[in-house]
């Protein structure tokens, strides 16, 4: 699994569903999008032991 | 979970919403709603030129990518902070998405054109790097519409930018600040109309807008805003969000809908009492506007 700020990966058991990783993970559902490949993935979708997962934020703070 | 709209398997949920859609819907979900926010905020007259303010991120160039869909005539300014590496790669992101699309992205560098990075104008003005790269963006981007004849300047503003700035004006009771939160900008002497078409959609929608569209996006965040206050509030109202979902939204409606007008006077009293700055001709209430004289410190450093 790639997780972003700072970029790093880790390994996580599966099954699991991308609601329960992101908690796992002690993220915010309102602050990340779950990406498996490349494509974007429901809170319900179940991951497993072999997907390659994105966990990318979406916050962004400077001025704009 | 399925598509609210067509019912094929969704790759996206929205608990604002309490929705799902599937890549398709989700798309026109997007568009709706920037096209609702322009619509019911007058943003945007049929034939006027809009100036995108483009950093390299997902907000705008998502915003970018839908007035070029809705059919707006949209160019994009790309200002070059000097934050070292992040600003190569944000430009890199901005130039390759203007190139994909076939349009017309204008370039500005602060230390090429007006002798100073964020870092250095933020220590020579004494103000945080936020607030230099701010003042620098305002500032700019409304000369080079002015100067370019565009109608519009439009920015990638989203709801959790908006609910956060809300936040923390109303945490110091900001009154000023509360009389100039606005969807629209009217334009006046010296000041082209300024927009945020993106009110209507949370930065959680704007970065799976950017993967659905396959945008390729600066993912990184600034360095320079690492820790900042504006982060703070938006970890704050998420958390709140979690348990509450909607509450973003009603809390940013709720203002613009039912209190906003009651700060305007004070933004007005303001407006009124502005004259040209005597190095560049933008509007200020000095004699130098704020840029121009960060501009001359900086260049004493």
């Amino acid at each position: 699994m790639l997780l972003r700020n700072p970029a790093r990966q880790v390994d996580v058991d599966g099954p699991l569903r991308a609601n329960a990783l992101i908690a796992h993970l002690g993220l915010n559902r309102e602050s990340v999008l779950v990406i498996r490949g490349d494509t974007l993935v429901t809170g319900d979708a179940v991951l497993g032991d072999t997907d390659v997962v994105e966990i990318r934020p979406v916050i962004s703070g400077g001025a704009r | 979970m399925r598509c609210r709209r067509c019912r094929r398997p969704a790759i996206v949920d929205v608990r604002r919403h309490n929705a799902a859609f599937c890549a398709d819907c989700f798309v026109r979900h997007c568009r709706d709603q920037v096209a609702r926010a322009i619509h019911h905020f007058e943003m945007i007259g049929a034939g006027e030129r809009v100036l995108v303010a483009v950093s390299g991120g997902k907000d705008s160039l998502g915003l970018w990518d839908i007035l070029l869909d809705l059919g707006y005539a949209a160019d994009g300014l790309y200002l070059g902070l000097g934050i070292g590496a992040y600003s190569d790669e944000s430009h890199r992101h901005a130039a390759g998405f203007a190139a994909a699309r076939g349009a017309s992205l204008v370039t500005v560098d602060l230390p090429a054109d007006y002798g100073y990075d964020i870092e250095r104008g933020a220590a020579a003005a004494r103000r945080a790097p936020c607030s230099a790269c701010g003042l620098s963006k305002r500032h700019l981007f409304n000369q080079a519409a002015v100067d370019g004849g565009f109608d519009v300047v439009a920015t990638g503003h989203n709801l959790d930018d908006e609910a956060a700035v809300l936040f923390g004006n109303v945490l110091r009771w900001n009154t000023d600040y509360l009389g100039r939160q606005l969807p629209v900008l009217p334009p006046s002497e010296g000041f082209v109309r300024k927009v945020k078409p993106l009110i209507r959609l949370g930065e959680r929608e704007m970065a799976a807008y950017c993967v659905v569209r396959g945008i390729d996006y600066i993912v990184e965040e600034c360095p320079m805003a690492e820790g900042n206050r504006h982060l703070g509030y938006k970890d704050a109202l998420n958390r709140i969000e979690e348990q509450s979902p909607g509450s973003k939204q009603a809390f940013y409606f709720g203002f613009i809908e039912r209190t906003a007008e009651l700060f305007r006077p004070g933004a007005v009293a303001e407006q009124a009492g502005l004259h040209p700055c005597l190095e560049c001709g933008s509007p200020t209430t000095g004699d130098v506007c704020a840029f121009c004289a960060l501009v001359a410190r900086a260049r004493q450093q």
